[in-house]
């Protein structure tokens, strides 16, 4: 199974090391289905699904479209005493958008709607190509490492529950209509929840990697075998 | 990428003592003298208790950030226009007038969020850097990367009460009968919770695994 020549103990060629424990681990072909789990401390490195790329970017395309929806749409309409107010996110930041806490509405906003969008992209951008069995787009390397790195920073799950929170809040206080945008964001939760069943990234970096890149240590780029 | 889950016998070679470099980000090992990940354009850096000091400059930004957090309002209720109460409420106010209406739950989920877990946080951030890179059994280090995973998941969840004063002051302006305004404490909890979040984000989970010492080593004798 294993080849002296898989690998290579000077360049890393054929090697991968666990980002959680730095364990070195022979790279190894695997079948959809199968988990790669780290000899030390058992996180998953790898967990490939079958059609997992076709999976994402449906996925993604979804997400797009809701967040598109919940941005527009009205969010809670609330009422008291004759005195209404039905509000999309956009009127809110439009009401905002002169106001002393700007600055803690826009990272609001992106951290609900900015940060998920541009995630999708950045997503299409890496994954489309490489399902088509095409070359990848220029720096979809970089792409795909900046939608991993603002994973933790899109925060459309905890906004339900912060909005959840608000209408026990308010409830005293005026009547709350759910508006179609609340439902929009209530879906996002499981589109993100099946994305993440879907997502290895070693499968995805493994993929950017044969389909072009040269990333072969010390020989010029194309010399890749 | 190899092996099964389970118990390992012999020896773990990790990239460092083989003179290898891990790229943290996608697994790609590489010479030590690599700078940058040519699959993922992602820095390498060596698994170094330096690194640490990252590490407790976000902790202790956070640390600053949640003093205001709680001092200060995080929200101003006005109802008939300040005729019948002007109410500012900081977090732990909230919490309390929360069990006053009887919510119990928001109030426990309020609680959580905004109290427990930044502490919980600011307490587990601080004893992983300390006790990181000192020689520890297997299962200490499991343990250890079992709270450090926990703290990454949990740290985003904070969040929540920022998201309350931004929804309420957003929709609560019905004009004469009441509105609600967000206070400075909401600013700077955000800011804590960001601090935290970039804090736990810099610590290297490698350094668990290893009695590293303060001096890097590079050698590749002890293979």
């Amino acid at each position: 199974m294993i080849h002296e020549d898989s690998y290579n103990l000077e360049t890393g060629r054929g090697l991968i090391a666990c980002p959680r424990c730095d364990a070195l681990h022979l790279e190894e072909h695997l079948e959809p289905g199968e988990t790669a789990r780290c000899i030390r401390c058992g996180t998953v490195i790898a967990k490939p699904r079958e059609g997992a790329f076709a999976q994402l970017i449906a996925l993604a395309f979804t997400s797009m479209v809701l967040l598109v929806g919940a941005v527009f749409f009205p969010f809670l309409q609330v009422s008291a005493m004759g005195f209404g107010n039905a509000s999309s996110l956009f009127d809110v930041a439009l009401a905002f958008a002169d106001g002393v806490l700007l600055p803690l509405v826009l990272a609001v906003l992106a951290m609900i709607i900015g940060l998920p969008i541009a995630r999708s992209f950045l997503l299409l951008y890496t994954l489309v190509p490489l399902a088509q069995g095409r070359t990848p787009y220029r720096h979809a390397a970089r792409a795909f490492r900046w939608s991993e790195i603002l994973r933790p920073w899109s925060m459309a799950e905890i906004f339900v529950i912060g909005t959840a929170v608000a209408l026990v809040k308010v409830a005293g206080l005026a009547s709350v209509h759910l508006g179609p945008a609340f439902w929009a964001f209530a879906a996002l939760i499981f589109v993100n929840i099946a994305s993440r069943a879907f997502m290895c990234q070693t499968t995805i970096w493994d993929a950017i990697e044969e389909a072009g890149q040269s990333t072969e240590y010390g020989r010029p780029a194309g010399a890749d075998a | 990428m190899s092996a099964r889950a389970g118990d390992h016998g012999g020896p773990i070679l990790t990239a460092h003592r083989a003179g290898l470099l891990g790229c943290h980000r996608c697994g790609r090992v590489w010479p030590a003298d690599q700078v940058d990940c040519r699959r993922c354009n992602a820095h390498l850096r060596p698994p170094d208790r330096h690194r640490l000091q990252v590490v407790w400059a976000w902790w202790l930004a956070g640390l600053i950030a949640y003093i205001p957090a709680n001092v200060f309002p995080m929200m101003s209720t006005q109802t008939f226009a300040g005729l019948a109460g002007n109410s500012e409420a900081t977090i732990l106010g909230g919490v309390v007038e929360l069990m006053h209406h009887g919510s119990y739950d928001i109030a426990l989920i309020v609680f959580v969020a905004s109290i427990i877990v930044p502490v919980g946080k600011f307490i587990a951030i601080a004893w992983l850097a300390i006790v990181a890179g000192r020689p520890a059994t297997s299962e200490q280090a499991h343990a250890r990367l079992k709270v450090y995973e926990v703290v990454e998941f949990i740290g985003r969840w904070s969040m929540i009460d920022v998201f309350v004063v931004a929804i309420l002051s957003a929709l609560v302006q019905l004009g004469f009968v009441a509105s609600i305004h967000p206070g400075p404490a909401a600013v700077s909890f955000a800011l804590s919770v960001a601090f935290t979040m970039l804090s736990a984000q810099s610590f290297d989970a490698r350094l668990i695994w290893r009695g590293l010492p303060l001096r890097s080593r590079r050698d590749s004798d002890d293979l």
